[in-house]
């Protein structure tokens, strides 16, 4: 089979992913001293990689289509915040909450991408509009209604269960949660019709909609997706911390688009696939917490992230330019 | 009597204040191809965009088999068999060539309750569709199409088009940015879609392509309708005269001897 042969892995959108990862991975091992069973072991990278793969997941199919979010960092702590204002400050059910979290996220999303495809602003300013709104209104509102900035949230068993439990002692949940995300959208992106879809809007969206692709309910649809699992994010987190505040987040911004690069989707759209975006945010996660787990100094860690950025997206230029030139069959 | 596939009665198009077609009248019939001349900014690209539906008539009417018709969308003309394929063919350079050619009609087969994109299916038909046409160097449904030549992807693009059942297809400029060898490739496709009984309108600006195919001429000079001519009623030179406005280009050789001389006028005053 000709998907199987190495000349064409190269050629899939993730192989710049899958060589980062490895080369992050020897760095560490030749020049950390890290003993790799351990390490592969720890849940500390792991958590950090499922929470900020499920926020990169979306912003990637987003990148993929021609659009961009960063509207997620502000979107971390809304989300966080409402659930506890509501159910913690306010003591209603926690499936209020868990509602009113996730429709603030919906309705972001749907605002996000309403104003992109009927405005010719760029994504980007306005998602940067709705990141710096969104994180007033956050503040004022928790101010105003609880008189702090974080406020505590008890969430009952069950749903501690399903969004904000420890497995094995170190592992949260939401793992699980990443790992169902990425195979729903595997399945979306590259069996259905819908990856079509979306690869033919990213590459040229006025042909596109000429052959009949609704583009614009495609990106409000995306938006209101990156929105809202930023929000379950934070959701999560306050149900399994047992309180939220308002700061944080705004990390998530680059680190999300730093995995999603590394991943092999092409910033200006049309290229890039769910596997790459997942791995992206392995490597991502493997530099900035694996390297506690090395000799080397916790400081050097962004330089690694820099360079690592750089030479994987060289390298996802050079695969993407062999793709295009290559003919699998040469005639004899 | 047959009629024409598509007519144009008295089409005039103008935006506010700006008159861009004026008064055309055009027909083209099944297995035909209709040869549109004209210079840059001579209405080639609005007449376009009004028979793929993106633009309405101001006046005028349009007949699709004898049978008045309105577009209010792209799509609408789409439905009726109109294809418009651009200058540069694909226009998803980082698609596989099956993918690209299903965009928007994908071919599905269930697994479960899922409907999985078949890309078998795509491919095979993609391949068999362009290798009809006589491209047989394209032989794998997975290459990317940034991978293809010029030539290569107009034809794709004109398959893809034949094989979504086009009863009318609008070529703008396929072989302006083509080679010579790149350009017959296309010019050859062209003969077959009309071989196949479809409708050709050819838009172009290089006369030596639009002669190798074309049986009936028709040249835009600032959104009128110039001249009118079926195949062999003129020569190459005066086609070429009537798409640079006549006698226009005789007196140009005048006028530009005419500015070379001195003038008593006052120098042109310094930018302050």
């Amino acid at each position: 089979m000709t998907i199987l042969s190495p000349v064409s892995l190269l050629h899939r959108p993730q192989s710049g992913a899958v060589l980062s990862l490895i080369a992050v991975l020897a760095f560490f091992m030749l020049f950390g001293g890290v003993d790799i069973g351990r390490f592969l072991g720890a849940a500390s990278w792991v958590n950090f990689a499922a929470n900020l793969g499920i926020v990169a997941l979306p912003v990637g199919l987003l990148m993929i289509a021609g659009e961009l979010d960063i509207s997620i960092g502000a979107m971390i702590p809304a989300g966080s915040m409402s659930i506890a204002v509501v159910s913690g400050h306010y003591d209603l059910p926690i499936l209020v909450g868990i509602g009113f979290a996730l429709g603030l996220g919906a309705v972001v999303g749907l605002i996000n991408g309403i104003l992109t495809v009927r405005t010719s602003v760029p994504s980007l300013i306005i998602t940067l509009a709705t990141l710096v709104a969104m994180q007033g209104i956050v503040l004022s509102a928790s101010v105003l209604l609880t008189g702090n900035a974080s406020v505590p949230l008890d969430a009952p068993a069950w749903a501690k269960a399903i969004f904000g439990r420890l497995i094995g002692g170190n592992y949260q949940i939401i793992i699980l949660w990443w790992i169902g995300l990425a195979a729903v959208l595997y399945v979306v992106v590259h069996q259905m019709p819908f990856g079509n879809r979306l690869f033919a809007m990213g590459g040229d969206r006025a042909s596109a909609r000429n052959a009949g692709i609704a583009t614009d309910r495609m990106t409000i649809g995306l938006f209101v997706l990156s929105a809202t699992s930023a929000s379950f994010v934070g959701m999560c987190g306050a149900i399994l911390f047992n309180s939220a505040q308002v700061s944080g987040g705004m990390n998530y911004i680059f680190n999300a688009v730093v995995s999603i690069v590394v991943g092999g989707v092409l910033l200006t759209g049309g290229f890039g696939s769910v596997i790459g975006i997942v791995l992206g945010t392995l490597t991502f996660a493997v530099v900035s917490q694996g390297i506690y787990f090395t000799d080397i100094d916790r400081n050097w860690s962004s330089l690694i992230i820099g360079v690592m950025l750089l030479v994987a997206v060289w390298m996802n230029n050079s695969f993407r330019t062999m793709a295009l030139t290559h003919s699998p069959k040469k005639k004899p | 009597m047959t009629h024409p596939v598509l007519e144009l009665r008295n089409v005039s198009k103008s935006f506010g204040p700006i008159d861009v077609l004026h008064d055309i009248s055009l027909k083209v019939n099944a297995g035909e191809v209709l040869c549109l001349l004209g210079d840059n900014g001579a209405g080639k690209s609005t007449l376009i965009m009004t028979l793929a539906g993106v633009h309405k008539p101001t006046t005028g009417e349009i007949f699709m088999d004898g049978e008045g018709i309105r577009f209010d969308r792209p799509k609408d003309a789409a439905d009726r068999g109109i294809a418009t394929v651009h200058q540069f063919g694909g226009t998803f350079p980082l698609m596989s060539i099956g993918r690209s050619f299903f965009v928007g009609v994908e071919p599905v087969r269930k697994f479960g309750p899922l409907r999985i994109f078949d890309r078998k299916t795509a491919n095979q038909t993609a391949v068999k569709a362009v290798q009809e046409f006589g491209i047989t160097r394209i032989d794998d449904g997975d290459r990317l199409i940034g991978g293809l030549s010029g030539g290569e992807r107009q034809a794709l693009a004109i398959a893809r088009a034949v094989h979504f059942g086009a009863r009318v297809l609008i070529l703008d400029e396929p072989t302006a940015a083509l080679g010579v060898k790149q350009a017959s490739h296309v010019l050859r496709i062209v003969l077959e879609a009309k071989k196949r009984g479809i409708a050709v309108i050819f838009i172009t600006h290089q006369v030596t392509h639009a002669m190798a195919v074309g049986d009936h001429f028709a040249v835009l000079i600032r959104g009128a309708l110039a001249a009118n001519f079926m195949r062999g009623e003129k020569s190459r030179e005066e086609i070429t005269d009537l798409m640079a406005g006549g006698e226009a280009l005789a007196d140009l050789g005048a006028e530009i001897e005419s500015r070379m001389g001195p003038h008593d006028g006052p120098p042109p005053q310094p930018a302050a």
